[in-house]
């Protein structure tokens, strides 16, 4: 197909491009570019070429203008809610909309249950991806290793509100004795101490088992693919001194790979941050403030605007919870910011 | 060398053979090593076995009920073990394939200024922009339309703006699919098509882009894959519907995420038996793209 669009072009398009733009563009046709590296322009450079650049350009643009018009929409429709807040917005524990004309509302509380389950599913997530990662580029033939990261990638396709129904009707019940064990063995320790909730079931520590399910395939995918860009050499050179697998993982792989793996963890700690409806099927509305505890229930930014959605008529209240998005929203740009900068080139996406 | 140090000494070797044997702690370690990173994968086969085998088994029951994807809701009651679920199929194909429509030119567009045009400050701000934008919640990014659609612009709620947030969410796995694609096409393509004169525009168009078809086709089901089960936007957005709409501008509109969610205030077992129903659909919409983006991509005409 593409042989023949290449025979074909020259008769019906170079001609009148060349009359069409020899013209009107002679000043355009000698432009060298020493910064471009792989696009060898056309010299001819006609109004289909402006049209089309144009375009392109453009497009790209409008993805720069979404994310600015993000963060700037968000803001317009926070500022008023936040001036007429009558709680401190960051330390206050409580989150009352419910009456427009005496606004009390803090993100104190989402913050910790935030952060709390996002931390505790990438302290599961993070071992286990970096084992699969090393199993499926070192330890297995490429017949063998592409089938099973397919599999990996699976988890990813499954969607969210799936994992938060088996979260709370199979998993969690199945967690409870582990829960259990943990509260009555290790409940000294301030992340296992008694929670806010009656039950062991539908707290962060269950939600933050699901969402390691969740992050698992993100971080497993970029952190494979740093690894299997692991110079050859650098394996051989290992292997040439008599290193075992192990040892080459630890000489070769693991300083190549450090950067990426660190990077697609940022990134799976981003997914983690946002998650909404998982987070809020799984984990438990609790009436009292956080204490730090695992086995706290509550709410996450994302799981309490999720919550309100239904209630978003008058705008002041509707504004409070949209500030609340608007933190989220710079908490995920900085920790997608963060993964980028890490990586440092080495990871696409 | 056996002949040189033979003739030195005959009695021992100058030094010890080249090859020595493992010492037991290297050998324990490397065992050690070989059995975490397969039990790791093992580890993380159990929840996706685990989700798929209560999905299957909890929602076979429904989806081979025979009104399940012939009916809708309209007027069944919450206790009851009728109706079914095509108004909620339509309303999440409807959403997705709208977003498609805006997002999918534009992607391809932008991926394509990443690769060909794209030089200096605006490209690598366009590019980074590009990794925020994937890593925007599904909340935010509904929460901005609900901002700036309905709130400032006055718009309603209905499934087009669900749409808009969905695109949102497309556009960064269509651009960086695309992106992948078309740096894999090679130099030589594009340097025959100049050399005949024809105009880097043209080349792209009827040249580069055709080469990179079936790659950019299989991130567009993939991008339409995730967004399908996406439940944030649709509970912001769009209000649910028991009957079918067919019209995506105004109305509610049903769709399986959210079908599932409004289900889940339903304390009759019947409301289980629909969510799982719902999720057993909804899996198997999403299998079928899956299944279809790896089959298109056999056809690529580059490889990886």
């Amino acid at each position: 197909m593409t042989e023949r669009t290449t025979e074909q072009a020259p008769s019906r398009s170079s001609q009148d491009e060349n009359s069409a733009a020899g013209s009107s563009t002679i000043d355009t046709v000698t432009e060298p570019d020493p910064a471009r590296g792989r696009s060898h322009g056309s010299p001819i450079q006609g109004r289909g070429e402006r049209i089309f650049r144009g375009l392109t350009s453009g497009s790209g643009l409008l993805v720069v203008a979404a994310v600015a018009a993000i963060g700037l929409f968000l803001l317009v429709q926070a500022v008023p809610s936040l001036l007429a807040n009558n709680a401190n917005f960051f330390t206050s524990p409580v989150f009352d909309t419910r009456d427009a004309a005496n606004l009390n509302f803090g993100i104190r509380d989402l913050l910790v249950v935030t952060l709390l389950s996002s931390l505790f599913a990438l302290a599961i997530a993070m071992p286990i991806s970096l084992g699969i990662a090393l199993f499926l580029t070192q330890y297995t033939p490429k017949r063998v290793s592409r089938p099973f990261a397919y599999i990996i990638d699976l988890l990813a396709a499954v969607p969210s509100i799936i994992y938060g129904l088996w979260g709370i009707a199979v998993l969690a019940p199945a967690l409870l004795p582990i829960a259990t064990w943990l509260s009555t063995n290790l409940g000294w320790f301030f992340l296992f101490a008694p929670g806010n909730l009656p039950v062991l079931t539908g707290t962060i520590f269950t939600g933050g088992v699901v969402l390691a399910v969740m992050i698992l395939p993100i971080i497993t995918a970029v952190t494979r693919e740093v690894f299997s860009q692991t110079p050859r050499f650098h394996i051989e050179a290992a292997q040439a001194l008599g290193a075992t697998r192990w040892e080459v993982i630890r000489m070769a792989v693991l300083p190549y790979g450090r950067s990426g793996y660190i990077a697609g963890s940022m990134l799976g700690l981003g997914r983690a941050l946002g998650e909404t409806i998982a987070v809020l099927i799984v984990i438990r509305a609790a009436t009292t403030p956080s204490g730090f505890s695992l086995f706290d229930g509550g709410y996450t930014f994302a799981s309490l605007i999720a919550s309100a959605a239904s209630e978003f008529s008058q705008p002041l209240p509707t504004g409070a919870y949209i500030a609340a998005g608007l933190v989220l929203f710079v908490l995920t740009f900085v920790v997608n910011a963060i993964a980028r900068v890490v990586a440092g080139g080495k990871v696409n996406g | 060398m056996s002949t040189a140090t033979g003739l030195d000494s005959p009695d021992r070797p100058a030094h010890g053979p080249t090859f020595q044997a493992l010492s037991t702690g290297r050998k324990i370690k490397d065992k050690a090593a070989t059995v975490l990173v397969t039990l790791a994968f093992l580890i993380a086969l159990v929840p996706l076995v685990w989700v798929l085998v209560t999905v299957v088994g909890r929602g076979i029951g429904a989806i081979i009920s025979a009104d399940w994807w012939g009916r809708s809701l309209n007027g069944v009651l919450p206790e009851s073990y009728a109706g079914g679920v095509y108004h909620a199929i339509y309303g999440t194909i409807i959403q997705a394939l709208l977003a498609a429509v805006i997002a999918v030119p534009v992607g391809i567009a932008a991926a394509v200024y990443l690769v060909e045009y794209g030089r200096g400050r605006l490209a690598k701000t366009t590019s980074f922009m590009v990794d925020i934008l994937a890593g925007v919640p599904s909340i935010v990014a509904a929460l901005f339309v609900f901002a700036a659609f309905i709130s400032i612009m006055g718009g309603v709620q209905s499934a087009f703006m669900v749409s808009l947030a969905l695109v949102l969410l497309m556009l960064p796995v269509v651009i960086r699919n695309t992106e992948e694609m078309l740096r894999l096409v090679p130099d030589e393509l594009r340097e025959a098509s100049y050399a005949l004169g024809i105009p880097k525009w043209k080349t792209i168009l009827r040249i580069v882009l055709p080469t990179a078809l079936s790659g950019t086709v299989t991130g567009v089901m993939l991008a339409l894959a995730r967004v399908m089960g996406e439940t944030a936007p649709v509970l912001v957005l769009v209000g649910y519907s028991q009957s079918i709409n067919f019209d995506p501008f105004s109305g509610n509109m049903a769709s399986l995420p959210l079908l599932m969610f409004s289900e889940l205030s339903n304390p009759e077992p019947a409301g289980q038996f629909r969510i799982w129903g719902a999720a057993l659909t909804l899996i198997l919409i999403i299998m079928i793209l899956q299944l279809g983006a790896s089959v298109v991509s056999r056809f690529s005409a580059i490889s990886k």
